[in-house]
């Protein structure tokens, strides 16, 4: 880990390196200057291609009024702080940090350019000049549910997550409810890899799910192994973070993605308006077009699809919410009386499983 | 369900997590015998990773991969080889400097390579055999390289206990100045050695980027190059420990799964440990006498070697 710390120091040598080359020359027109800074390399098939894809499609949609770079492979460390100070310093006016780790170097650097604009994924500390955007993933997972828990035979979920952290915490929980909600036999079991990366693992935690029974396994790793593990076996997967339908055709049914454009889009335009405001929080779902279903395996019956359909269309509308009540954790325990929809307090640290789940969180 | 039809997928996931590790293990052995220290495996894996993903998406064979993969790893163990015999760098800084060069080298040359598919080599399939229930299922249901894994580890017990030129790469690891006074060629033999560990570190890659993961994604050895390093040490350069440690690292593994998928309330984090401390644990009470260790390990390991000195 610690050799791949300094890798990834050498490459952000070469990036910053890079950065600094840029010629910070003022152009007649004088474009915005738009910064992404990546977790990892825009090939990831997952994570930060979508956040690329999302940077490519601003360029598009906004031409030479604005000027885009990125740094990617930049680890969550101090390392970072640099990377945003040198960006800030090269005139780069909105600047998209796109992992939950850089909160801390965000907050300093934050500090020492107020006339900057910050925009964090993920993250939970705003201020004057930092935003927070995410997705609600949790409509992502409740519709993954929905058809797993059509689709399987066994009645049994998989799910390999990475880290017992609420927000991937939440994820299981959403899928089991959106399970429950059309098969209330259904049993989830989780495996936890405590990586987020990391292919051949994630493939062994897909092949204990599947021997333990789980039919329809979904992930929040980021490789395609589950994918192909359930190719090979002969049962369901579901993709996170981009459409890996590549990595098994007949066993991926659908999938949890993001579209980052439109949000990148509308936060450029309210600082070229100068509309931009600090201290937000927004979270954007299927409604917003941030949180987008991969496409449906054609193996899914009709009836299957229309109960998809539905409940999409009642996530968007806001009729129907992931965690309104009633809810009762795995102990028996009320976490969301009925008619109410879950508190943020709750929401946010949520580390309990529903009912449904095997086991318990990792503490 | 029933217990015992569990074990089978899990005894052969185990297998096929163990199998790189035996690869790249068994050639850093034959390495560390000769008195090379090459830290470079984990970059030796990836370029052995890519080469062998792109050469059989072109070509469509497993085999053509597999021998691009060696060929690969080999070329990087020949950098190595020239830097540390020839010009007699320091070889943990060398072996360092060959593992970061492969992670970077890899992830550039296989920058369009990520997201595609290939087809995963496929389990062998004798007639009779791999139709008995269980037993089929348990020994003949698994792709060539497990059985070559196998020949491979075979072929070396006797290559360093019975053969000649492997008493010689012994001797040439213990006290090169000896062997050197004798008229043997240390020079020749390290340069094999290396580019021998360099064939299988590469084979051992391309496991991963066609067997185990079949596709290729930057880093995907994701530490395992390490963990071959590791158990050659923990077994005390002997090929049978060494591949009773890759089994036992790869079981392990497979156990803390199947134990969190049973929800058994251990912290995940003891779980995630499990395997290395297991493997330590183990392979320490195997040699619990401390001089075992240091009897077994290569008196010239790592010392660079001139024959004028």
């Amino acid at each position: 880990m610690k050799l791949k710390r300094t890798l990834k120091a050498f490459r952000l040598g070469i990036a910053t390196g890079l950065v600094a080359a840029l010629p910070a020359a003022a152009f007649a027109a004088e474009p915005l200057k738009v910064a992404f800074v990546y977790l990892g390399p825009r090939g990831d098939g997952g994570w930060t291609q979508q956040h690329d894809m999302g940077r490519l499609g601003l360029e598009k949609a906004m031409g030479d009024k604005i000027k885009t770079t990125f740094v990617e492979n930049v680890p969550e460390t101090a390392d970072s702080e640099r990377v945003f100070r040198q960006l800030a310093a090269d005139g780069y006016k909105l600047i998209f940090a796109t992992s939950f780790g850089y909160m801390e170097p965000l907050q300093k650097v934050a500090k020492s350019f107020p006339d900057v604009k910050f925009e964090h994924v993920n993250g939970f500390k705003t201020a004057k000049n930092i935003v927070v955007y995410e997705p609600r993933f949790e409509e992502g997972f409740y519709l993954i549910g929905t058809i797993a828990g059509q689709m399987t035979k066994t009645n049994t979920l998989g799910f390999i997550g990475s880290f017992p952290i609420p927000s991937v915490v939440r994820n299981i929980d959403a899928m089991t409810l959106g399970a429950e909600a059309v098969n209330p036999k259904v049993k989830t079991k989780a495996i936890w890899v405590n990586t987020w990366y990391d292919p051949g693992k994630e493939r062994q935690a897909a092949d204990t799910l599947i021997a333990q029974g789980a039919d329809n396994v979904a992930q929040n790793t980021d490789s395609p192994a589950s994918i192909q593990a359930a190719q090979e076996k002969g049962t369901y997967a579901f993709s996170i973070d981009a459409d890996m339908s590549s990595f098994g055709k007949k066993a991926q049914l659908t999938g949890t993605t993001e579209d980052w454009s439109g949000y990148y889009i509308a936060e450029t335009k309210k600082v070229m308006d100068g509309t931009w405001t600090g201290d937000r929080h927004t979270r954007w779902g299927l409604k917003e077009g941030m949180v987008v279903m991969a496409p449906l395996n054609p193996a899914i019956p009709p009836e299957a699809v229309k109960v998809f359909e539905d409940k999409k269309a009642k996530l968007i509308s806001g009729e129907l919410k992931p965690f309104a009540g009633p809810i009762k954790d795995n102990t028996g325990k009320v976490l969301v009386a009925a008619g109410a929809d879950m508190d943020p307090k709750t929401f946010n640290s949520l580390s309990t499983y529903v009912e449904g789940i095997d086991g318990s969180v990792p503490k | 369900m029933n217990s015992f039809m569990i074990l089978i997928p899990m005894i052969a996931s185990t297998v096929i997590a163990a199998t790189p590790l035996i690869y790249a293990a068994l050639g850093e052995t034959i390495v560390e015998r000769s008195g090379v220290l090459n830290l470079g495996i984990e970059g030796m894996m990836l370029i052995g990773a890519v080469a062998g993903f792109a050469a059989t998406r072109g070509s469509g064979s497993d085999t053509i991969g597999f021998i691009a993969a060696a060929f690969a790893g080999m070329a990087l163990s020949l950098v190595f080889g020239f830097l540390t015999l020839n010009l007699q760098t320091n070889q943990v800084a060398t072996g360092l400097a060959l593992t970061l060069f492969g992670i970077g080298l890899s992830a550039f040359v296989g920058h369009d390579l990520a997201g595609l598919p290939v087809d995963k080599l496929a389990p062998i399939n004798i007639p009779v055999l791999t139709a008995i229930p269980i037993v089929g299922d348990l020994l003949f249901h698994y792709d060539i390289m497990v059985y070559l894994s196998i020949a491979l580890y075979i072929g070396i017990q006797w290559f360093l206990n019975s053969s000649r030129a492997g008493l010689q790469l012994r001797a040439i690891g213990e006290s090169p100045h000896v062997a050197h006074s004798i008229g043997k060629s240390v020079l020749t033999t390290r340069y094999l050695a290396v580019l021998f560990g360099g064939a299988t570190a590469g084979i051992a890659g391309a496991y991963l980027s066609l067997v185990q993961t079949p596709m290729w994604v930057e880093g995907m050895s994701s530490g395992k190059g390490w963990i071959a390093l590791a158990l050659v040490v923990f077994g005390t350069w002997k090929p049978t420990r060494v591949v009773l440690g890759a089994y036992l690292f790869g079981g392990v593994t497979q156990f803390q799964l199947f134990a969190q998928g049973f929800g058994l309330p251990i912290p995940t984090e003891f779980l995630s440990m499990l395997p290395y401390a297991a493997t330590v644990i183990v392979l320490v009470i195997i040699c619990r006498d401390p001089k075992t260790i240091l009897l077994n390990q290569p008196a010239s390991l790592g010392h660079s070697f001139h024959s004028a000195a």
